[in-house]
């Protein structure tokens, strides 16, 4: 059966100073079909979606919805058009009930109707079973749950084209389960689906086509029955064949023993961690791995002090020190990369340069700056060495796409050369080969005598790093794996039968 | 080359305005430049802009240094003024004879109560997150009451010699010495702003205060840092206003003047939301508010207390002109008129060529 | 799973209500301070009238300012916007050819005018806030001089009985030093406030438009989004505080039957302190229009306490100050208490409840 294409964009151009987002991009999507939209980051996707929606306005390049030839202007156009977006930003109002922000900006009512919102609210999220209720105030739902209201929120609006941007980056494993369902549901009442993530596996259960960016350039539409993930991967990095399959392999390495470079024992947070005894050798690369909420990042803030320490003390090479602000760890070689790039990482405005080596600087000293010429020096060496794309070194980091801005924060803490590095998501929405750019790094560090703890939510990639694995569930530690051969199931197994 | 050429081109508005001002008063009169010699000082037109925006020049370099790393405004500035400058005058007034020793240790004494008034409102807004412009509220609603109690419920005279030589001009000296002791004030702010890590820190602080913190800066500390350079600011602000006048007058002595010191900080340049800051922008812009206000004096003669209206005329004009979406307005209207002049044809909704990168004045709805 | 436990499990006022909850508790031990303190002066319930009869004016202006406000803006030319409707009014009633009505409509003209002229270089031209309003001060300023330097008193006689008029209450009253009965009198102002406070908060509780200030004043971004015309919807907060300046212009005049240069001298700070008191924060999306009376009266309250103390005219601004001060430091805590913390995007899959999560953020950064 041969369906209609609900939307169809033809020769899609956009630029912004300094960057051309879009460059004759085409991208169809029919009814009833979910449609992956895939790239690296900086490939446009996100850009491409907010021209479809009317948040930008298009240089050139036409799109028709359903035959006809559209120009929104604005969100709210879209919107009445059918076109519903759940963006990965949760486009919610924090300080407005949950059923509010169902229903505001919607419909052409000039009076609140409090007991019938509240009502259809109820009905609607207890038969998508998302646990909230009407009158709650949003910043009080948890992050995941206010994902689902906003996606309760297209789902209602009768939306023929519903758009999700990064939907389960937040979701547990069940919550995920559900939203695809949902999706399939929507699938079959006729609702095109465009659905952008980097998880792939996620693309492969769900999709039915997958179009794929490269730079601002359409590489490619294909049916996802008939393209082999490793096809895949490569085109969106546009690497060979041969390139990526090798770069699966890579090899963790055994850790020295000896006095360890830092230990820590029953450190405890305000951020609810239990106390807990931690140690890493010099030249170890290790990890904190568990479920959802298990408690991984408020371990790895701990050991920096980014979180008040309540307990415990801590020793590095052998000897008793100090740490109760990020200043004392940075002191004592530690660096942080925090999970959340755009709100504990980049200080937006700042040029790359400045952001670069800011680290470095502080531990020099308020009364100490580094000159010009130092600073440019610093910044080319690494820019270089990690082949940042960023049009100078005065370009504020916000211009940067999310995979050079995280090298950018990863530049920072090498300049300072410390001795125990931890790394808290640093591939999180990055594309795949910035990812295996940095796996490869964290080998090399360790290859040089520095230890990094690595976190990711991928367990994928933590095998293939790291060599001792710390298990964690529900904030504290249950077990420790190590090991060159180490799979998922071991980890799981952990997980299922610690903290008994 | 760059690096100059982008320092310059974001002191565009507070120029061009000093530029536009220029333009008015030489039509009004070509001898606007013209300097007199009084007494072997000079005077004259621009001299006595200079001479009158002193306070306003230090008053907006503090202010710039809190709005960055704060990301909000200091509103009782002249109420903490009139506070240090009634310490000084309190006293030098009881301490005998007065010396230049005396005016001295005076000036560091109302220099101390203005870190006073730094530790109250840095600890508001750094300890207990208040928004500067509330905390320091306070400070506005009671100053000058504290000031006149300390003044003794008077208006005290103060007229000696020194004072009035640092109010006007110190024989032998060709500038009046306000001039002088804002020159060695911006001098100073500068040596610090070059050796120490100051404007990365407040930038940092002010962009985003919890990467800052992750970084080993301490917010709390910056923010407080801020709002006690801004107590040595309105201390000699403080110090040079009640000097130029002779007598402490706490319920005039530079009323409003807040209002301009957070305008000068606007026009040159600064974003009132806080992050990154320029000095120079906020000096020109107080001189260009110092320049507006006696244009309009000099060109209305009117009444001076109609005088606001017209700032006011003023200030909005440039602000239309220089708003986000006027600014893009033009650069698109310009686009079309070079195109229609390149081509002779219309180019379609949109710009012609994807290749051509939008005008480098949009404000970037950037990609993150 | 653990992530998807994430409704408290007891009911949680919102940030709005709380505040107001506060302000309106701190309110009626005040005044149940006052009465304890000087049962004379304030058991009488011509006190309690006579607050909102003297003080009308700054009610009317709190509560165009409160909408602004929650908003995510700020309006200071709303003093000097009433005292020019004050003068221009008062001029307008002498010269001859002018009627109450007139008046009326001139002073409602002028105050629409600004939030006409204010709204719209704010939304649409997205110009600060601050600053166009400070130039709106300016020029209000300005015009008033330049319009009438020396007061006036309005002699008109339609206007005179207008100012004479009161709502006599007859069964409610005191009886004065000589034995005679007062009853209790009610003038136009209070009702009118009456009126604009049972409008005003209907408007924010019941109207899209109301939902949609507190939209954009909760994530500006997010409100664009969600298919809000977010300039729109500022553009008329600024109407309407104008609105709410020009009606408090008439209001006073009709008050005191006179108008000079000074009049309704800072009162944009005790409008954007009462604010505050009530529950209003200034950075917007958080506020309760019922609280801004609240915070007005408690305002007053506390000065009134303070001139019957005793306490000189001079000590009395220090005092508000502190007492301001108090109030600041109280919300702060109290909000920070609460985990308030700015939107964040993209957070990991981990994040434990809001609460804990706001409260380590808020710690640990204080």
């Amino acid at each position: 059966m041969l369906s209609e294409n609900i939307l169809k964009m033809e020769g899609i151009c956009k630029a912004f100073p300094g960057i051309r987002a879009l460059h004759n991009v085409d991208f169809a999507l029919r009814k009833g079909e979910i449609h992956a939209l895939m790239g690296e980051n900086g490939a446009g996707k996100s850009t491409l979606i907010k021209v479809i929606t009317g948040v930008y306005e298009k240089d050139a390049g036409r799109i028709a919805l359903n035959g006809r030839p559209i120009h929104f202007r604005s969100p709210k156009e879209a919107q009445n058009s059918g076109i519903g977006t759940v963006y990965q930003e949760i486009a919610l109002c924090p300080n407005l009930t949950v059923a509010e922000n169902m229903f505001v900006g919607r419909g052409r009512y000039a009076f609140v109707q409090w007991k019938r919102m509240n009502e259809k609210t109820t009905r609607l999220l207890s038969s998508l079973g998302i646990p909230a209720r009407p009158t709650q105030q949003l910043s009080s739902c948890s992050l995941a749950v206010q994902q689902m209201i906003a996606i309760a929120r297209a789902v209602d609006m009768d939306c023929r084209i519903l758009i999700l941007d990064e939907p389960t980056s937040s979701l547990a494993e069940d919550e995920v389960r559900k939203l695809f369902e949902l999706m399939r549901e929507l699938k079959s009442r006729g609702v095109g689906i465009i659905f952008i993530t980097h998880f792939i596996e996620q693309v492969y259960e769900i999709s039915d086509r997958i179009t794929v960016l490269r730079n601002g350039e359409l590489i490619g539409e294909y049916e996802a029955s008939s393209l082999p993930q490793i096809e895949l991967v490569s085109k969106m990095m546009g690497k060979a064949l041969g390139d990526v399959a090798k770069m699966k392999k890579l090899e963790p390495l055994a850790p020295d023993s000896g006095v360890p470079v830092f230990e820590a024992t029953a450190l405890s947070s305000n951020a609810g961690v239990r106390p807990f005894n931690f140690t890493i050798q010099k030249g170890e690369v290790n990890g904190f791995t568990g479920l959802l909420g298990s408690g991984r990042s408020e371990s790895a803030r701990a050991i920096f002090a980014a979180d008040k320490v309540t307990g415990g003390k801590v020793k590095m090479n052998g000897r008793r020190v100090k740490i109760s602000t990020p200043l004392h760890a940075m002191k004592q070689g530690i660096g942080y990369l925090p999970e959340d790039r755009k709100g504990d990482g980049i200080i937006a405005e700042l040029s790359v340069r400045d952001n670069i080596i800011l680290a470095l600087q502080v531990m020099k000293g308020f009364l100490r700056p580094f000159s010009q010429k130092q600073a440019e020096g610093f910044a080319d060496q690494y820019i270089q060495s990690l082949n940042i794309k960023t049009p100078s070194t005065n370009t504020p980091v916000r211009s940067l796409s999310g995979g050079n801005q995280q090298k950018v924060i990863l530049a920072r803490w090498l300049l300072t050369h410390p001795e125990y590095l931890i790394l808290d998501e640093p591939t999180r929405g990055i594309d795949v080969g910035t990812k295996v750019e940095i796996q490869k790094l964290v080998l090399k560090l360790a290859e040089d005598g520095v230890s990094v703890t690595f976190i990711s939510s991928e367990i994928e990639e933590m095998l293939r790093t790291c060599s001792r694995l710390i298990v964690m569930k529900d904030r504290e530690i249950v077990g420790e794996l190590s090991g060159m051969n180490l799979t998922e199931h071991d980890v799981m197994q952990v997980i299922a039968q610690g903290g008994e | 080359m760059r690096r100059l050429k982008a320092q310059v081109s974001h002191l565009f508005l507070p120029l061009s305005v000093l530029v536009i001002l220029i333009i008015i008063n030489l039509i009004k009169g070509a001898d606007y430049f013209s300097i007199t010699v009084v007494k072997g000082a000079l005077y004259g037109n621009i001299p006595n802009i200079l001479f009158g925006a002193s306070e306003l020049v230090i008053l907006s370099i503090g202010m710039a240094l809190v709005t960055a790393a704060s990301q909000g405004q200091d509103i009782g500035i002249g109420a903490g003024a009139t506070i240090t400058s009634a310490v000084f005058v309190l006293f030098v007034l009881n301490a005998g004879e007065v010396t230049l020793l005396t005016i001295l240790a005076g000036f560091l004494v109302s220099c101390l109560a203005g870190l006073v008034i730094g530790v109250f409102n840095g600890i508001l807004v750094s300890v207990f997150k208040v928004q500067p412009m509330v905390a320091t509220l306070i400070l506005f609603m009671g100053g000058r009451s504290i000031a006149f109690m300390i003044d003794g419920r008077l208006s005290p005279i103060l007229a000696n010699d020194i004072s009035n030589q640092i109010g006007t001009v110190i024989p032998g000296v060709p500038l009046q010495t306000p001039i002088i002791l804002t020159a060695v004030f911006i001098a100073i702010v500068a040596v610090v702003l070059k050796t120490t890590n100051l404007r990365l820190y407040v930038e940092s602080v002010g962009i985003n205060p919890s990467a800052a913190r992750l970084n080993g800066i301490d917010p709390k500390k910056i923010i407080f840092l801020t709002f006690l350079i801004m107590g040595i600011c309105t201390a000699v602000a403080g110090f040079i206003a009640v000097n130029k006048a002779g007598r402490h007058d706490s319920v005039n002595l530079l009323k409003f003047i807040m209002m301009d010191a957070i305008l000068a900080v606007a026009i040159g340049g600064n974003s009132l939301g806080g992050g990154k800051f320029s000095i120079t922008g906020s000096i020109i812009g107080a001189y260009t508010i110092e320049m507006l206000n006696r244009t309009l004096l000099r060109l209305i003669d009117v009444d001076p207390a109609t005088i606001p209206a017209f700032k006011a005329v003023f200030i909005i004009i440039l602000m239309v002109v220089a708003s986000p979406v006027v600014m893009d307005f033009a650069a698109k209207a310009l686009r079309w008129v070079r195109f229609r002049a390149d081509s002779g044809t219309v180019p379609e909704t949109g710009a012609p060529d994807a290749a051509v990168v939008s005008d480098p004045d949009t404000p970037a709805k950037k990609e993150v | 799973m653990r992530s998807l436990n994430a409704a408290k499990p007891k009911k949680r006022l919102s940030n709005s209500n709380l505040l107001f909850l506060i302000a309106a508790v701190i309110f009626v031990l005040m005044y149940l301070f006052a009465i304890i303190s000087y049962p004379g002066s304030f058991l009488q319930f011509q006190t309690f009238f006579d607050l909102f009869n003297l003080n009308a004016p700054l009610i009317i202006m709190t509560l165009g300012l409160c909408i602004v406000m929650i908003v995510g803006g700020i309006d200071i030319s709303i003093g000097q916007v009433c005292a020019l409707v004050m003068m221009a009014c008062a001029v307008l009633l002498e010269s001859g050819v002018g009627s109450v009505w007139g008046a009326l409509l001139l002073a409602l003209g002028i105050g629409i005018a600004f939030g006409l002229l204010q709204g719209y270089l704010i939304a649409y031209l997205e110009i600060q806030p601050f600053i166009i309003t400070l130039a709106g001060l300016f020029l209000a300023k300005g015009l008033l001089t330049t319009l009438h330097k020396d007061p006036i008193n309005v002699t008109m006689p339609a206007f005179v009985s207008l100012v004479d008029f009161k709502i006599v209450i007859p069964w409610l009253g005191t009886e004065n030093r000589l034995g005679f009965f007062i009853p209790c009198e009610i003038k136009p102002g209070a009702v009118v406030v009456v009126v604009l406070v049972v409008l005003l908060a209907a408007l924010m509780k019941w109207t899209r438009f109301g939902r949609n200030v507190y939209a954009v004043g909760g994530n500006e971004q997010s409100a664009m989004m969600l298919g809000i015309n977010v300039k729109r919807t500022k553009f008329f907060a600024y109407v309407i505080c104008g609105l709410m300046a020009g009606i408090a212009g008439f209001v006073f005049i009709m008050q005191i039957g006179a108008a000079n240069v000074g009049s309704a001298a800072l009162f944009e700070l005790k409008a954007i302190a009462s604010n505050i008191i009530g529950g209003t924060l200034l950075n917007g999306g958080v506020g309760n229009l019922l609280g801004s009376p609240i915070g007005a009266l408690t305002l007053l309250i506390i000065n009134e306490l303070i001139r019957a103390a005793g306490v000189q005219s001079n000590f009395q601004a220090i005092v508000s100050g502190l007492l301001l001060y108090v109030f600041i430091v109280l919300q702060s805590v109290v909000m920070s208490l609460r985990g308030r913390r700015k939107f964040r995007i993209d957070l990991p899959p981990w994040l434990q409840p809001p609460r804990l999560q706001g409260k380590r953020k808020a710690e640990n950064q204080g």
